[in-house]
């Protein structure tokens, strides 16, 4: 076991090591470079910017030296915990970037765990009653969880808010709490505001793991083991239990591992439409206007989350199912 | 009192004794018939082999008989009487399938040996933790030490080497010959009184099987247990039991001591199934194998079900009627209209 | 002891069954799941329009009406204000209230003025698929008829003649997309199965890290770097590339997956033992085997990319305005005050969830169907 984790662990870091050259040459694709869409800005705004300022900016940072030496320097900088700096905003990535990655889990947190609360039930109960109506109803609300994109559902769920309550959805925050300390009151508030993008977040999610489920329940359902253990005499609940939602449970968690990026992308994008202050948004400022240290430093954040998230649900599986462990 | 293998009767009730049972499933496609009124009985400690082709039925008969039948399927007629540990007669096809009852008899008096043992045991659960959930269900008074005794005995008895380490292992992890030996071990651990034992070697390689059929013709004896095998084969049937039937779609269409069947087949169905048995002794006989498939279930011919493959049909009778079930000598019954009176009249 | 092993033989299917192929046995297998039977017509429906949008459309995609600016839904009608009947469907014209350089503009039903649609008539000129010509339309209305089945967006062009153009590129790109990543997915995925050894290892290191990395911000990343003076068409090659090159991943892990087990099952191993030549195997043998199977992870494959375009195109880091696409017109939808002041903005997104939904049925009825062990 020990050695399992141990070999998974060490292939963990070329992994990484190839992401992070991949996220390096995927910002660096876009024509021209942070320098470049400044002064293009700058210039629309009729300001008249001098070569030797704009050769300053550029030697200040390092955007002429060769790509591998940016490279380095920038993942260099990366594992001692500095993220480098934002141009755009004028700030360290670092001072940036970890409220944002936290609220990012705490969203996806909250929206697996709902993911996962609403569709093992239903998923098991679709299984063991195939085809009655609660199946049906469920079936159906799966499809269209699943068909729905995270953002339309935001933007219904944010109309019907309005046209119904009346009130404006979105943010994670009430204004007069967004800049107020941390105490009860304000954690109160985040709560009553996180629920909504948790539900768009962990609708797409749970519709997937819904069927996840019950098709691995009905697969399991149909097993020798199921037929054995029902001819020595188990109460079929019992048995339910403990044979075929036991190793159905197994794919459920290795589905942890996809679950999280999924939820992250789709964060990224509800986010935007509930204007939301987590990872999204500011990535898609960043990638507009190739702040790309920015930008770099949160799809390599954001990469090594899930892969650490593969990891840990890969793990999880290996100590729970036995086939694993002894291959 | 008469000649125990003939199976008839001999002072006692007999262990088991089921009368013209008939089992329906329902498909979405229509209704399919597996069982069309089967009737047979075992003795206590006596072995009875029941034979046939795929799909004739035999399966569905033990499930049938543990109550675990498919869902969409029901027991449409017949009865099935068993006689308890405790003496009293129980119609089997009375009780409500999950009926406590009905659970303490299942597993607990009669236990069954599966054909697959490589996924008849959970993946995810050691063979301990199997057999010793049997010991549990059957005699909730074993604490943990007299289970884990009991399992280490039970696998020691079957002849698994080293037991107590074996014992923590997953299915997966043993030899398909140790998996099957498990399995037994798992269906004699609540001292069950009938062991049904359903194609249990037609999965093993043949050097195994042999061995595995030497296990069970060994317990049955020690034991002194009642055994129902299930088989295609009829050379595993000619070593292991002493009364036979012959099933074909959902009937029994002949049936008779071990040797009558063997030396006197009377059916055209039992006389094919003889002549497809490849034998080393008669080195020129060719092999013949029966003409034709085992009709579907959900499209039972009329009258005799064997008329569509019979190369002996006496008359347009056979796919009229049903023939009725003749006694020919003791314990030698068959059905087939060769042997009955009408076809006499219709010949 | 005596082997003995009668004939085993499976029961018969029936005489019209028994020799039947394999795609005519999943056809009637697929025809059985009535949802998916239905699923699949509302999908031939949608690809019907986006196919002859130009003919089905009342009017121009790019037409703009500039006195019916966010003008909701106006309903065709057979009966009219009196509660008469009539044959020929009829729209009422509309009146603005309020103050016309308001932004919030409303308007009100004028049963004043009656429009009486026409079928089969002329109206505003199109270049049917850029062959020739024409202005022949299915229906309209006279020059100045508030046609607008689905409203009009804020410059006053008619959405419902949009969601059809629209459907053309959000439906393509799927199938372009899906094409593509049913190219590299069985290349990869089936050297990678075929051969394995350090080949194996590559590619599934590759599938890893390409998966590792959240789809959509790198789908972002991918899309911010496309020039932003390409044409549009480039524009639609590019996202279709961006598409495909996260899509291929799942696709080649089925297909290696399936070419590993198959490649030790006996019929494989009895062709090579007769001597076939191993290219020939793969595509008599192994590639038809569960071809159905790929094609059934390819249908299931395309809702993710129309997802994926109406996403980026959302965000405004995909297909831009002259361009039309659902995603582009969700973009109109972004902020809240315009969803709560025009409603009707949202419903490219019902044809979104249609079309996704209806792909997804198919899909998974076609699994069902291919399926042999399946009752």
């Amino acid at each position: 076991m020990l050695n399992y984790i141990l070999r998974r662990v060490l292939l963990m870091i070329p992994t990484l090591a190839v992401i992070s050259v991949l996220v390096f040459t995927i910002i660096q694709l876009p024509p021209g470079d942070i320098i470049t869409s400044r002064l293009l800005l700058l210039q629309q705004q009729g300001v008249d910017v001098s070569q030797e300022a704009i050769e300053a900016m550029r030697a200040r940072y390092n955007l002429d030296d060769p790509l591998y030496l940016q490279y380095l320097r920038w993942i260099g900088g990366f594992l001692q915990g500095d993220l480098g700096y934002s141009v755009q905003f004028g700030q360290s990535v670092n001072h940036l970037i970890w409220e944002r990655l936290g609220y990012t889990l705490l969203l996806t947190t909250t929206a697996t765990l709902f993911a996962w609360l609403v569709a093992f039930p239903v998923g098991v109960f679709s299984a063991l009653r195939q085809y009655s109506l609660l199946d049906y109803v469920a079936t159906v609300l799966a499809f269209l969880g699943l068909a729905t994109p995270s953002f339309l559902l935001a933007l219904v769920l944010m109309y019907l808010g309005y046209a119904w309550f009346g009130i404006p959805i979105g943010g994670l925050f009430s204004p007069e709490f967004a800049a107020a300390p941390w105490n009860g009151s304000k954690l109160i508030d985040l709560l009553k505001h996180l629920w909504i993008p948790a539900v768009v977040l962990g609708t797409a999610g749970m519709a997937g793991l819904m069927r996840v489920m019950r098709a691995n329940l009905l697969d399991e359902l149909g097993k020798p083991y199921v037929q054995t253990a029902l001819a020595k005499g188990l109460h079929p609940t019992r048995l339910v239990i403990k044979y075929p939602m036991r190793i159905a449970i197994n794919p459920f968690i290795s589905t942890v591992g996809w679950l999280l990026p999924h939820l992250i992308s789709g964060a990224a994008i509800t986010s935007i439409v509930l204007s939301l202050p987590t990872t999204g948004p500011l990535l898609l400022e960043s990638l507009r206007n190739q702040d790309m240290y920015l930008a770099g430093s949160f799809l390599l954040m954001l990469s090594t989350l899930t892969v650490v998230g593969t990891l840990l649900s890969d793990i999880l599986l290996a100590v729970v199912d036995p086939r694993i462990r002894y291959e | 009192m008469r000649d125990p293998v003939t199976n008839e009767r001999h002072g006692a009730e007999p262990l088991l004794e089921v009368l013209d049972l008939r089992v329906r499933i329902e498909r979405d496609t229509g209704l399919v018939h597996p069982l069309n009124g089967v009737s047979f009985r075992i003795q206590e400690g006596q072995s009875v082999g029941i034979v046939g082709e795929s799909g004739c039925g035999k399966t569905m008969a033990s499930n049938a008989l543990l109550r675990i039948l498919p869902r969409r399927a029901e027991i449409t007629h017949g009865s099935m009487q068993f006689r308890t540990q405790a003496g009293d007669r129980i119609d089997l096809a009375q009780l409500d399938p999950m009926s406590r009852r009905m659970r303490q008899i299942r597993g607990g008096e009669i236990s069954m040996i599966f054909q697959e043992p490589m996924t008849a045991f959970s993946p995810v659960h050691t063979v301990h933790d199997q057999i010793a959930e049997m010991i549990r269900l059957h005699d909730p008074g074993a604490d943990k030490e007299e289970q884990h005794r009991r399992v280490v005995e039970l696998l020691d008895q079957v002849g698994i080497p080293d037991p107590e380490q074996r014992a923590f292992d997953y299915s997966f992890q043993l030899s398909g010959g140790m998996r099957q030996r498990a399995m037994i071990a798992m269906a004699l651990a609540s001292g069950p009184r009938l062991l049904i034992a359903d194609e249990p070697t037609t999965a093993l390689d043949v050097t195994v099987q042999a061995r595995v059929l030497k296990l069970i013709e060994r317990m049955q004896r020690e034991l002194n247990l009642a055994l129902m095998l299930i088989t295609h084969d009829l050379g595993v049937v000619a070593h292991m039991v002493s009364y036979v039937y012959v099933m074909y779609l959902g009937r029994v269409v002949e049936e008779g001591p071990v040797e009558a069947i063997f030396d006197n087949p009377k059916h055209p169905y039992t006389a094919a199934l003889l002549r497809s048995i490849p034998n080393l002794a008669s080195k020129s006989r060719r092999l013949e194998p029966i003409e034709g498939n085992v009709p579907s279930a959900d499209r039972l011919p009329t009258g005799c079900p064997f008329h569509t493959r019979c190369t002996e049909k006496v008359g347009d009778i056979c796919q009229q009627r049903m023939p009725a079930r003749v006694e020919l000598s003791v314990g030698h019954a068959v059905s087939c209209f060769r042997y009955t009176e009408e076809s006499l009249d219709d010949g | 002891m005596t082997q003995a092993t009668p004939p085993r033989v499976e029961p018969d299917a029936g005489p019209d069954l028994a020799f039947a192929s394999q795609w005519r046995l999943m056809w009637l297998r697929f025809r059985r799941h009535r949802l998916a039977m239905v699923a699949g017509v509302v999908l031939l429906v949608l690809y019907f329009g986006a196919v002859f949008c130009e003919i089905i459309a009342p009017l121009g995609a790019g037409q703009r009406h500039r006195s019916y600016v966010l003008c909701p839904p106006q309903e065709v009608r057979l009966v009219d204000a009196a509660g008469d009947f009539h044959f020929r469907p009829f729209l009422y014209g509309v009146k603005q209230r309020g103050n016309p350089s308001d932004w919030l503009r409303e308007y009100v039903v004028d049963t004043s003025v009656v429009y009486p649609i026409h079928f089969f008539t002329r109206g505003p000129e199109y270049e049917m698929w850029g062959l020739f010509a024409t202005n022949w339309h299915l229906f309209g209305a006279d020059e100045g008829a508030p046609l607008f089945l689905f409203g009009t967006d804020e410059l006053g062009r008619d959405l419902f003649t949009r969601i059809l153009y629209g459907s053309r590129i959000s439906l393509t790109i799927g199938l372009v997309g899906v094409a593509l990543t049913f190219f590299i997915g069985i290349l990869l995925g089936g050297v990678a199965g075929y051969f394995g050894g350090w080949i194996d290892i590559i590619v599934q290191r590759g599938i890893e890290i390409i998966m590792a990395i959240p789809q959509l911000p790198l789908w972002m990343a991918l899309s911010a770097a496309l020039p932003a003076h390409w044409p549009p068409l480039h524009v639609y090659f590019g996202i279709t590339i961006i598409l495909s090159f996260m899509g291929w991943t799942g696709l080649a892990r089925v297909v290696r997956g399936k070419f590993l087990t198959m490649r030790d099952e006996d019929f494989v191993v009895a062709a090579r033992l007769a001597g076939t030549h191993e290219l020939k195997i793969i595509f008599t043998h192994l590639l038809p085997s569960f071809l159905s199977h790929v094609i059934t992870s390819a249908t299931l494959a395309v809702p993710g990319m129309i997802l994926g375009e109406t996403a980026l195109s959302f965000l405004g880091i995909g297909l831009q305005d002259p361009v039309v696409s659902w995603g582009v017109l969700l973009q109109k939808a972004q902020n809240f005050q315009a969803v709560v002041m025009a409603p009707w903005l949202l419903l490219p997104g019902l044809f979104v969830v249609f079309a996704v939904l209806a792909f997804n049925i198919v899909g998974d009825g076609m699994r069902d169907a291919a399926d042999p062990y399946a009752n």
